[in-house]
């Protein structure tokens, strides 16, 4: 089975995260960026994939050089070889997918992988994107998944529940937490993947659809107020709650 | 930000990506695998079975170790940086990757049979099989050349008569390298679980090192084969190459115990209230973390650098004592200040600064005591020895 896993990294989830000068980007200076979370669940399921088919797993990344150390655990978690194709700019989710695409095209790839949305900015679309410009079927948001031949058998996250809907290979997955235990890469592993091939390739950078105008931080909360349990302040409780709150 | 998880002098600049990766992975693993079950263990007095198979799945046993026999073929700030994130768990989990790593795996490597060596390593590496190190003896700790355990050869092989005590994993051990004298010179010997004379009694009411198992070793006319003799190595330069590995290690441990507990203090001294603030505003609790920060910088560069010079060759024994005596000595120093900063919630159990106090007490006296290692730097300064007080 030929499988390809999407991956990128995001800042650690334990940043305090800064808005850059040009007031559009994250201030990357001093962040550690780790495999984003939902990638992880990617990559183990392909692992998990190739334990049962066998096949081969490429790792598949759109970014600069810093992505490769998060690459490499990819590889040390079990992955056989990566591409990574160069592109600092990242304009959109459409630019990057149509890099993802433009590689994807000529191979003859049986599943794609990838985690449900980065958790830095959250968009979503990388995977039904992709799915759209390879011109395959895409099932989102994926808690468990089985495939016997070519039939493909996922269950999904909805509102308040499962649905479970059937597609065939090749198609593009994207895990939801849920579908797996990542596994911690073995530390044999981590020296093996160094020799593991990362190709380079040079990305056509395509312009954003999207433009991103602002980010902003979200509004400080106040301090709230303390009444104390004197009638007093039970009464100016009853007020505020009525009068400010409006919810009595 | 508060500074939490220091690198004051940013040492992880000077790793590469591997050891970098190496240090993360086990961070997480103790972080998901070994903090929420240690206090309990703790406090029972009993030790995490099922880590044995984790670690040995995880390749944390014998990393330095070649590959063919199953090690991971890893320099030694990659084995430092294993350490110093399972004693950020606790010293006792540390202890079994000391003990296996480099007071078993390391002399089978170096001084075993290459029917031993192939026999035993890769059950070691993969946590199938687990090692003990029988040096001290109820009458001969800082002293082990003094020891009174014997072996005497056979037609078929050595029997030995004697008994080891606080011996790491000695109960649960398949293997054991124990030291004995044979014609009066100390010389390493490997004895199984379950040969005749041989049992390894476990030495209860522990209040340091709960999570981890210390035994006697008693060895009664015990026989064991010819081949099961280290035929190279003899004297005390045996059982003191495998303790400056495992020395070189516990000064990495001692730094991850000290990083717990001054990650632990710096949360409570910005949170905790007291006269209408937190504790961290009062000059007398900031002077305490910064001595915490200070010290824990120092230590990560002194290791950092013998490290360095153990994988160029270049490191001498008594750096070793330098940076374990330094290293552990500060970590109980900084667990004993982070008691204090917590106040009375210092004493429980939600926080680990008791535990690690508690375990850093064994740290500071085995693998040579505090100040066995002065006088072995004392020494070392003057060519004096001072170690028989005459
Ligand atoms: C939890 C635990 C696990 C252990 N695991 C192992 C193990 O796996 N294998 C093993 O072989 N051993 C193990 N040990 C034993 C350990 O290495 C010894 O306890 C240590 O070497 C000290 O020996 P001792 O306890 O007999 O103290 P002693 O040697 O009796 O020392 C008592 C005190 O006297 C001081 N002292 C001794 N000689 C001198 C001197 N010349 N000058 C000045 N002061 C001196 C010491 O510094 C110490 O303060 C373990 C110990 C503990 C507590």
């Amino acid at each position: 089975m030929d499988i390809v896993v999407c991956v990128s990294q995001t800042p650690d989830t334990t940043t305090k995260i800064q808005v850059g000068e040009d007031g559009k980007n994250i201030d990357s200076t001093g962040v550690k960026f780790i495999l984003n979370p939902y990638d992880e669940f990617a990559v183990e399921e392909g692992l998990k994939l190739r334990e049962a088919h066998g096949g081969e797993i490429t790792l598949l990344c759109v970014g600069d050089d810093s992505a490769k150390e998060n690459i490499r655990l990819g590889l040390a978690m079990g992955a056989d070889k990566a591409i990574l194709v160069k592109d600092e700019a990242k304009a959109d989710s459409f630019s990057v997918a149509s890099q993802l695409a433009d590689v994807l095209k000529e191979s003859n790839l049986d599943i794609v992988l990838l985690g449900r949305q980065s958790i830095d900015y959250d968009s979503a679309q990388m995977g039904p994107t992709l799915a759209e410009l390879l011109g395959r079927p895409c099932v989102s948001f994926v808690t468990s998944l089985e495939i016997d031949g070519t039939s493909v058998k996922a269950e999904r996250d909805i509102e308040g529940g499962k649905e479970v809907v059937e597609t065939s290979l090749p198609c593009v997955i994207t895990a939801q937490k849920g579908l797996n235990e990542p596994r911690y890469p073995k530390l044999p592993d981590i020296m093996k993947a160094k020799k593991k091939p990362i190709e380079e390739r040079e990305g056509t950078s395509p312009a954003a659809r999207v433009e991103t105008l602002s980010l902003n931080k979200p509004e400080q909360k106040s301090g709230g107020t303390v009444l104390d349990g004197t009638p007093e302040g039970i009464k100016e409780l009853v007020r505020l709650l009525r009068e400010e709150a409006k919810v009595i | 930000m508060p500074i939490t998880n220091p690198d004051y002098y940013d040492i992880n600049a000077l790793l590469n990506e591997e050891e970098r990766m190496v240090g993360e992975t086990v961070r997480a693993f103790v972080e998901e695998e070994i903090l929420p079950i240690i206090e309990e263990h703790y406090q029972a007095g009993t030790f995490p079975i099922e880590i044995v198979k984790r670690c040995g799945e995880l390749g944390i046993f014998g990393t330095t170790i070649p590959e063919e026999y199953g090690g991971g073929g890893m320099n030694s700030i990659t084995y430092g940086l294993i350490n110093r994130e399972l004693e950020r768990g606790d010293s006792g989990i540390r202890s079994l990757v000391s003990v296996q790593s480099s007071l078993v795996m390391y002399p089978i490597w170096q001084y075993a049979s290459e029917d031993l060596k192939r026999e035993w390593l890769p059950k070691l590496a993969s946590g199938d099989a687990i090692g003990c190190f029988g040096l001290t003896e109820p009458d001969f700790g800082s002293n082990p050349g003094g020891m009174i355990t014997t072996a005497q050869e056979t037609d078929s092989g050595y029997v030995l008569n004697g008994a080891k005590m606080w011996i790491t994993n000695g109960t649960l051990a398949d293997i054991a390298v124990v030291w004995a004298k044979l014609d009066g010179v100390v010389r390493g010997f490997l004895v199984e679980k379950g040969r005749p004379g041989f049992s390894a009694p476990e030495m209860k009411n522990k209040h340091s090192l709960r999570a981890s198992v210390t035994s006697e070793l008693v060895l009664q006319d015990c026989e064991i084969p010819k081949t099961h003799i280290f035929p190279e190595i003899k004297g005390l330069r045996g059982p003191f190459s495998c303790l400056n590995q495992a020395r070189y290690g516990i000064s990495w441990g001692a730094i991850g115990a000290a990083m717990a507990c001054y990650d632990s203090s710096v949360e409570y001294a910005t949170s905790r209230i007291q006269f209408d603030g937190p504790i961290a505003r009062f000059q007398l609790v900031q002077n305490k973390l910064v001595w915490m920060l200070n010290e824990i910088t120092k230590a990560q560069l002194l290791s950092y650098r013998l490290g360095r010079m153990k994988d160029q060759g270049t490191w001498r024994p008594q750096q070793v004592s330098m940076a374990k005596r330094n290293n552990v000595w500060m970590a109980l120093e900084c667990a004993r200040i982070a008691r204090d900063i917590h106040g009375a919630n210092g004493i429980l159990s939600e926080y680990p600064i008791m535990r690690h106090q508690a375990n850093l007490e064994s740290v500071k006296t085995y693998e040579g005591t505090h100040d066995i290692h002065t006088l072995i730097i004392g020494n070392d300064i003057t060519g004096i020895p001072a170690f028989t007080g005459n």
